[in-house]
């Protein structure tokens, strides 16, 4: 059954307070390594037919107006996974 | 004549009794209104109440705000029709995009809950003129997602075309952009807010003031307004 998975980031130009946090508790662990984290969304979408154009164009509308906010957001990743 | 004002319900609501309170303290009739509906029962104004609709999963509002009744909401928006959405209400103004913006995780992560200062920033809203431009009022705030966020263009147009409804004053509870509390519509019938106002209308339940323990009332000011935005439209 295919699975579409579609990824969605806080945008980059805003705070991601989630990501802030974790990349605190690294830094209190003495994990040095990384500059930054930030948290985002992956969503699994499943259908139980093929994946045509339709399909995605759909899930793309979807992606754009339901799982994601524009304003705070954005779809980084629509794909086609198995 | 007198105001019916519906306050609509949504899973996961919580303040929706008290904001039907408030209405009835405040001297119109509330009218209980339910997200899987179509109708609004012929009311003259709108609370969406706070709370957690939908355990604020996907983003705060956002599943709400494509209740069925949303649609006959943002009709009677476009329509001039008062609308107030107070914390989760608020959030769902925004991702039905009725106010612009958006509403992110608070600043230091935590829930905050306090009373809260604010400075009325446009008295010339359905929800505002009873309160004078400028004046400072306190009611209580709570929330976890209630920081304030929208693009440079977005906040600059907000600021120039005096948008910003509430600004909060001597602390930003919450990391909200230009110290953002609440918002209006360009017509000035949508406002929405992250504190409550719900729960500052009636003495021994309010927010603590100088002269008294919880004799803060300054919540009834945004429904004896909308009252009166309905009442001289209807003259």
């Amino acid at each position: 059954m295919p699975t579409i998975v579609v990824d969605v980031m806080p945008k980059a130009e805003l705070l991601d307070p989630q990501g802030k946090a974790v990349a605190g508790a690294l830094a209190r662990l003495g994990v040095e390594t990384f500059s930054g984290v930030r948290i985002g969304k992956r969503f699994e979408l499943s259908v139980d037919g093929p994946v045509d154009d339709a399909v995605l164009a759909q899930v793309r509308d979807i992606a754009a107006d339901v799982l994601s906010n524009s304003v705070i957001e954005d779809v980084v990743g629509v794909e086609v996974v198995e | 004549m007198t105001v019916r004002i519906g306050v609509i319900t949504f899973p996961g609501s919580l303040d929706d009794r008290d904001a039907q309170r408030a209405i009835r303290v405040a001297g119109a009739e509330p009218v209980a209104l339910w997200h899987g509906s179509h109708d609004l029962e012929g009311v003259d104004a709108l609370v969406l109440p706070g709370g957690f609709s939908y355990g604020d999963y996907l983003r705060a509002g956002a599943i709400a705000a494509l209740s069925p009744i949303m649609t006959e909401v943002s009709q009677a928006a476009s329509a001039g029709m008062p609308v107030l959405g107070i914390c989760n209400g608020f959030q769902m103004l925004v991702e039905a995009h009725l106010l612009p913006g958006g509403l992110i995780r608070n600043a230091h992560q935590q829930f905050i809950r306090r009373d809260q200062r604010l400075r009325v920033e446009n008295a010339d809203t359905a929800w505002t003129s009873a309160f004078e431009q400028g004046q400072e009022i306190v009611t209580p705030l709570k929330n976890g997602d209630g920081g304030y966020i929208a693009d440079a263009e977005t906040l600059s147009r907000i600021e120039g075309e005096g948008l910003v409804a509430f600004r909060y004053v001597g602390v930003n509870p919450n990391g909200s952009l230009d110290d953002i509390a609440g918002l209006t519509n360009e017509r000035g019938n949508v406002v929405g807010l992250m504190p409550h106002p719900e729960h500052a209308v009636e003495p021994g339940f309010g927010p603590d003031t100088p002269s008294a323990m919880r004799s803060g009332v300054d919540g009834l000011g945004f429904f004896t307004s909308a009252i009166d935005a309905v009442v001289s439209a209807a003259a």
